[in-house]
């Protein structure tokens, strides 16, 4: 059976690991390559590498970073933050990267999505939908309407969730990643209506993102929120939950982990 | 020194750095006729069958003849399904054809759909992420390698089961996660990605070209 995936993510500045709540006052964590060598100890599925500042800044994804990550690590790394050309992706593949998280670039260029589906495969191409509920939705998740923003969160951009992450699966992505702007940083849980809605309606795996802050969070998420992976960062980072004991809480609840 | 087999599907540094990690020194031939310093050749790959179209001729040529002269082959995902007679992805082009079978579409979602699965009950395709093998045979190729253990794959065609199937996995329906006959051994999912139990995989075939 296929196990539901725990990846961590690094969010990288400068070449050093900080976190945020709701995308803002940043604060250290460590040195990038240390913390991956200790994720893959424990256990982690998955790494993310993601460039926070890159959009803001027009910075390029930090080859040096993947690098130094990518030496030692035999498990899948996806790289995301500044990814806007075809160029940008081609220095992160050669730097070890396995897949690149488009989010802004494939909103203004839905073409990019095409072009690296068809030069590096579908399974390299992760696009990153950062979303907000709109006033008014509801709790159910039944009448919610989830709005997409780009640039790190700020510009809102008029488009659902949902159409967009069709509209990206039909373009060739091969995975959603899926984050809550809501939820970010708070550690108030997943939200778990919103990757509802969006895993019902792709047929490519739904990384949920944002907010994870206890176990019960990622329980929630697999089941109801029928998420394929979940994807955290300060609850790991911070030695709060280590993911090896993630992961037997969640085996002990049925849901099926690689340990 | 292994061939590592370029043919434009998909990046090569992962797959590069895995065998680095395990001592074994890889080349990527330029041309058919550099093959014949291999010791052994890798086909990887993702992507669509389509994408094998350039290994026809001059290339599958040098490699059928290095396996004539006993040197061992190993294809990793697409690299896999190559192997066989052919896929139903691009079902005009042929694969090496030195495993018998045609690769098929795992079950697609759209079938769930018309069958009433609930929507977060339905498969996903591409099949992402760690899954179980079910370890059928004591081909050397799953030398140390127990049922069980999970690796990772990134895939929507897979390789039917036949005599050949040393591993088993399961997503919608099983399929041959790793084969090998005599020689020739692939594995569907992808070794350099999959801890260490895919350098452990690594490493059985690197003893197959001794």
């Amino acid at each position: 059976m296929l196990s539901k995936r725990i990846i961590a993510c690094l969010d990288v500045r400068d070449g050093r690991v900080v976190k945020g709540i709701n995308f803002e006052g940043l604060r250290a964590a460590g040195d990038p390559a240390a913390l991956a060598r200790r994720y893959n100890e424990e256990g982690i599925d998955e790494l993310v590498i993601l460039d926070i500042t890159a959009t803001l800044e027009g910075r390029r994804a930090l080859a040096d970073t993947i690098r130094a990550v990518a030496r030692e690590l035999f498990i899948p790394l996806t790289v995301g933050g500044g990814i806007r050309t075809e160029a940008d992706a081609a220095t992160a593949f050669d730097a070890g990267a396995d897949k690149v998280s488009l989010n802004t670039a494939a909103i203004e260029r839905p073409d990019l999505i095409t072009t690296l589906a068809n030069r590096y495969g579908s399974q390299a191409v992760i696009v990153a939908i950062d979303a907000k509920r709109t006033r008014g939705a509801g709790e159910s998740g039944g009448d919610s309407r989830f709005e997409v923003f780009s640039r790190s969160g700020r510009a809102a951009t008029g488009r659902d969730a949902a159409a967009w992450a069709q509209e990206a699966e039909a373009l060739g992505a091969g995975e959603i990643l899926l984050t809550s702007i809501d939820r970010d940083g708070t550690k108030a849980g997943f939200d778990t209506a919103m990757t509802t809605v969006i895993s019902a309606v792709v047929s490519i795996p739904v990384i949920a993102s944002g907010g994870a802050g206890a176990l019960d969070h990622f329980v929630e998420v697999f089941t109801a929120g029928g998420a394929d992976a979940a994807l955290a960062a300060s609850i790991f980072h911070y030695a709060e939950t280590s993911v090896r004991s993630l992961k037997q809480y969640l085996r002990q609840r049925d849901i099926p982990v690689r340990l | 020194m292994i061939a590592l087999i370029d043919y434009g599907a998909g990046n090569l540094t992962s797959v590069r750095k895995a065998f680095a990690a395990i001592g074994a020194e890889v080349f990527v031939p330029a041309a058919p006729q550099d093959l014949e310093r291999a010791t052994a050749v890798v086909v990887p790959g993702v992507g669509h069958f389509e994408a094998t179209r350039v290994l026809q001729g001059a290339w599958t040529d040098a490699i059928l003849a290095r396996l004539g002269e006993g040197r061992p082959i190993f294809g990793i995902c697409l690299g896999m399904q190559w192997l066989f007679e052919g896929s139903d992805e691009a079902p005009d082009l042929p694969g090496l054809g030195v495993l018998g079978g045609t690769c098929t579409k795992l079950r697609p979602p759209a079938e769930d759909r018309a069958r009433g699965v609930a929507p977060l009950e339905r498969i996903k395709i591409p099949h992402v992420g760690w899954n179980a093998l079910d370890v059928r045979s004591g081909a050397p190729i799953v030398d140390g390698v127990a049922t069980g253990t999970q690796v990772y794959f990134t895939h929507s065609y897979a390789a039917p089961i036949t005599g050949d199937t040393a591993a088993v996995t399961e997503h919608g329906a099983p399929f041959a996660a790793i084969v090998q006959r005599g020689q020739v051994a692939g594995v569907q999912f992808h070794p350099e990605k999959s801890g260490d139990a895919g350098l452990r995989i690594l490493r059985n075939f690197v003893q197959l070209a001794g």
